[in-house]
């Protein structure tokens, strides 16, 4: 996020895309629902009339995958009836002529068909974003998780750019992150293009830096692989050696089948976690690890605040903390590493090693946390980011163009399935699935369907259903509900009974190899 | 700034314009009491224990709602102010199930009673809120006790058909900060007051059980609930406040990084409630972050390390699943190179291990072959 949470109730405006934030983010939900509770207006523009358009001053209800098409026509209204911020455009921007070329070909008539809505709709977004000033852009999985998923993140930013909404208080691009540390995950260098503090491993200069600090010679220099490269290549035994730590893939990657056809393919798989899940069958070796509140460490949440975590229970049996665990593997392999608690490792290496957080330490995170960037001990941390340049200089225009989603319906397979969370469970419940009382509350995977479609095939709430796609089947409980459009299927990943997952498309994001879990074709009947 | 001054106690205190004469009072350490005032949200007055004599024709006027004007002089504690509080604290007292000290039965076998309902037998009888409670502080420092008042009978049963949330209707004093809690700060609107005089409950939707109104279990209306009226399920039979250690961390679930408190009590986790005014949730959770929490305590947590033995799993110690990890990896890459290896870091973890598992396969393993599931 650009900007933080503590932003949200004193906003003037938000522009909600692709976040069903009441179930997924519930408590940022409830400081957007104070501002708009004081008068703040509210767009959300998403397939699904979720719980959040019951506050929204106009819902969008495009159609799944076409973000971008509806984004380039809100900017096409805005560069027509010159409502755009020019000073902004001017001062901090370029590429201002390349988006204008691009935008104007994508007149709202044209734009309002690809999103199945009217073309007035697109005009009165615009209009209104040009209003109000700040607005704060909110997104989550709904923008990424799309073949287009870098585009309509790029999207994002021309338009708020455009508006002039950036660097400021209240305003700002703001990605909702999914888990308590994926931030932090990006962060530490969990990546395989940069180290800790997005310094990149083709950088001789980093390597460098890394290999004094770490005492060690010939860091590798090129990039290496991501997720579903890892995958393909422990079928083309590119891959031997396979190290999962607590990810249970078999339940969360697109389409099932082919993920554990992957996972029986590797050589040797060491899978570190907290439980046998459905990822451990394919192990060679499982290491038990303590879990949360059983060690102390830091999170990184969205708003880019570093905040501690304690220590409240000892792990059970001989389970050890995860740092420790790398450590003994290291040891084994000749390193011996000197930093032998969270702290240390925070303390002397990674705050050290990462420019941004050099100003972070645990003595100064005791209460509240600080927000990256932090480069010194005095420094405050940064709520609101790009404040008047932007770290690279000024921000580019980079205009982009919509494309469909990789499978889209057709006669044999016509419904979209679109993916997601729901509020009482996280992921694949390794963790919710064993707390009293949230399974009671949500207890199986259903089915979201439309009442039109449900009357036109014979279907009643409750009553079970089939879903089919290409990649396979799964045969759950419909529930009928108001806020699933016409054409749609919605369901969600928490069961391996059920999880979407068997039916997902693994096709890819060109940047980010992120996957389409929003939009894959499926076909539905009365089981 | 402007310099409006007013009177508290004999003491001239300044206020900005706008500010009741709680807010004024506070801000200069002077303690009024409060039951169904909430930080943040509209002042109802419902239970006008905060009442302070204001010199005038108006006398009594509860603090809460009352701006602070220039020149005003209040008391916080005369002895009108006393007499008005222990009246409304007898009133409440008598209205309800309030079986701690401070209610007298009209018995001599009290003594025995707690101590009976302290053993643990019949746990559900003894009040859950037991030293945790606004209105038994209040009743202490006021020294109210309902001698003579009979235990009038609740006319609504408890609800336990949730499973997490208990509502005991014979310990509710309709203060009214649930319904705050839900409407004004949560907003989640599934709350409300119902019904008219003696018949006044809070309802859900049209009278309904939590679990078939709007109600989406983030538990904030416990959170702020003064007496015993609601509490966590999971904790019914769990510590008084001064048994538990309470601990401030980070909610393992969603990217808000919501601070939390653990309570904590002989090294297990009792209930979680949010941090006041820490940053960025400021006291507030949702249903996973309030009773997400008990996985760790599950049965089915891996004890030790595994290796595989044909279909099945076997026990091994430390030594022997590290050094065959070890072995195993340096075979690979001598074999097949540093890059026949991959990793996928932990996106649910702290920084901390992710930073150690990046190291372990960047300065040991020598290859860039790691990720998270930033990407998917």
């Amino acid at each position: 996020m650009t900007n933080s949470f503590g932003e949200f109730s004193r906003a003037k405006m938000f522009l909600v895309i692709g976040s069903n934030m009441t179930e997924a983010h519930p408590v940022a939900a409830t400081f957007l629902k104070n501002a708009v509770m004081d008068g703040a207006k509210l767009i959300v523009v998403d397939p699904r009339a979720h719980a959040l358009t019951r506050f929204a001053d106009l819902h969008v209800p495009i159609r799944v995958g076409s973000d971008i098409a509806f984004m380039n026509g809100v900017m096409n209204v805005l560069i027509k009836e010159d409502l755009y911020d020019k000073e902004f455009v001017k001062t901090r921007t370029v590429n201002f002529e390349e988006l204008k070329q691009t935008v104007l070909a994508c007149e709202p008539e044209a734009m309002a068909v690809i999103c199945g809505i009217e073309p007035g709709v697109i005009v009165k977004a615009a209009r209104m974003l040009a209003a109000v000033k700040p607005v704060m852009l909110c997104y989550t999985l709904g923008i990424t998780e799309h073949t287009c998923g870098r585009n309509n993140v790029v999207s994002t930013a021309n338009l708020q750019m455009l508006l002039g909404n950036m660097g400021m208080e209240c305003g700002g691009v703001n990605p909702l992150r999914g888990q308590n540390n994926v931030q932090g995950a990006c962060d530490m260098g969990a990546l395989p293009n940069v180290y800790p503090g997005y310094q990149q491993v083709i950088n001789e200069e980093s390597r460098k830096k890394f290999g004094t600090f770490w005492d060690v010679g010939n860091l590798p220099d090129k990039n290496g692989l991501m997720i579903p490269q890892m995958m393909d290549g422990l079928v083309d035994k590119s891959v031997r050696g396979f190290y999962i730590f607590g990810e249970n893939l078999a339940n969360t990657e697109p389409d099932i089948r082919k993920v554990e056809h992957e996972l029986a393919s590797a050589e040797f798989l060491v899978v570190q976690d907290i439980f046998l899940n459905e990822t451990t069958r394919f192990a060679d070796v499982v290491l038990p690890a303590a879990a949360w509140s059983e060690n102390d460490g830091t999170f990184t949440n969205s708003e880019r605040r570093v905040s501690r975590v304690r220590t409240a229970s000892v792990p059970p049996g001989k389970a050890m903390p995860n740092w420790w665990i790398f450590r003994e593997i290291a040891k084994r392999m000749g390193q011996t590493w000197e930093s032998v608690s969270a702290q240390e490792i925070w303390d002397n290496e990674i705050s050290v090693l990462a420019p941004a957080l050099g100003g972070i330490k645990y003595h100064r995170i005791e209460g509240d946390g600080l927000q990256w960037p932090c480069p010194t001990v005095e420094h405050p941390g940064t709520p609101v980011l790009h404040q008047k340049i932007f770290t690279s200089g000024k921000g580019s225009f980079t205009p982009v163009t919509w494309t469909p989603p990789a499978e889209v319906p057709d006669d044999a397979y016509p419904f979209v399935l679109s993916t997601g969370r729901r509020l009482y469970h996280y992921h694949t419940r390794t963790q919710t699935g064993r707390c009293e009382g949230l399974n009671d509350l949500l207890s199986e995977e259903t089915a979201d369907i439309s009442l039109g479609d449900a009357q036109r095939l014979g279907v009643a709430d409750g009553e079970r259903v089939v879903v089919r796609s290409r990649r396979g089947r799964v045969e759950v409980k419909a529930r009928v509900t108001e806020e699933v459009p016409k054409g749609m299927v919605w369901m969600a990943f928490h069961f391996r009974e059920g999880n979407a997952n068997w039916l997902t498309n693994p096709a890819f994001d060109p940047f980010t190899l992120t996957a389409e879990y929003k939009a894959c074709a499926v076909s539905l009947e009365k089981a | 700034m402007t310099d409006s001054f007013m009177v508290i106690n004999n003491r001239e205190v300044r206020f900005e314009p706008g500010q009741t004469i709680l807010e004024v009072a506070g801000a200069n350490n002077i303690e009024i009491p409060t039951l169904c005032h909430l930080k943040g949200t509209t002042p109802t007055g419902a239970c006008r224990i905060c009442v302070v004599e204001v010199e005038g024709p108006d006398k009594l006027v509860p603090s809460c709602a009352e701006p602070a004007r220039v020149g005003m002089v209040v008391q916080t504690e005369s002895a009108e102010v006393i007499k008005a509080r222990r009246s409304i604290l007898r009133l409440m007292l008598s209205s309800g199930n309030h079986n701690c000290d401070i209610k007298d039965y009209d018995t001599k076998d009290w003594t025995q009673d707690q101590l009976r309902l302290l053993s643990g037998e019949t746990p559900q009888e003894l009040c859950p809120a037991w030293g945790d409670c606004k209105l038994q502080d209040l009743a202490f420092k006021y020294q109210v006790k309902a001698v003579g008042q009979p235990l009038s009978e609740c006319k609504y049963p408890m609800e336990t058909g949730n499973p997490l949330i208990v509502r005991d209707f014979s310990r509710c004093i309709l203060c009214g900060r649930c319904v705050q809690a839900c409407r004004e700060v949560q907003v989640n609107n599934a709350i409300d007051f119902g019904y008219r005089g003696a018949d006044a409950k809070i309802i859900a939707g049209t009278d309904v059980s939590l679990k078939d109104s709007d109600c989406v279990f983030c538990g904030e209306c416990i959170q702020v609930c003064p007496v015993g009226a609601l509490f966590e399920k999971k904790a019914k039979n769990g510590a008084r406040p001064w048994e538990t250690q309470k601990i401030r961390t980070t909610c393992p679930y969603c990217g808000v990084g919501c601070q939390q408190i653990l309570h904590v009590k002989d090294g297990t986790i009792m209930k979680v409630t949010g941090a006041e005014d820490g940053k960025p949730n400021l006291g507030r959770l949702c249903v996973k972050g309030r009773f997400g929490y008990d996985f760790i305590y599950s049965k089915e947590r891996l004890k030790t390390p595994l290796i595989r033995e044909g279909e099945t799993f076997r026990s091994a110690s430390w030594d022997e699943a590290l050094n065959l990890v070890a072995h195993r990896f340096s075979k690979i890459i001598d074999t097949h190179g540093p890059d026949a290896l991959a990793g996928v870091s932990c996106a649910r973890s702290i920084n901390e291990d992710s930073y150690q598992m990046q190291k372990l396969f960047r300065a040991v393993f020598k290859t860039n072959n790691i990720d998270h599931c930033a990407r998917t």
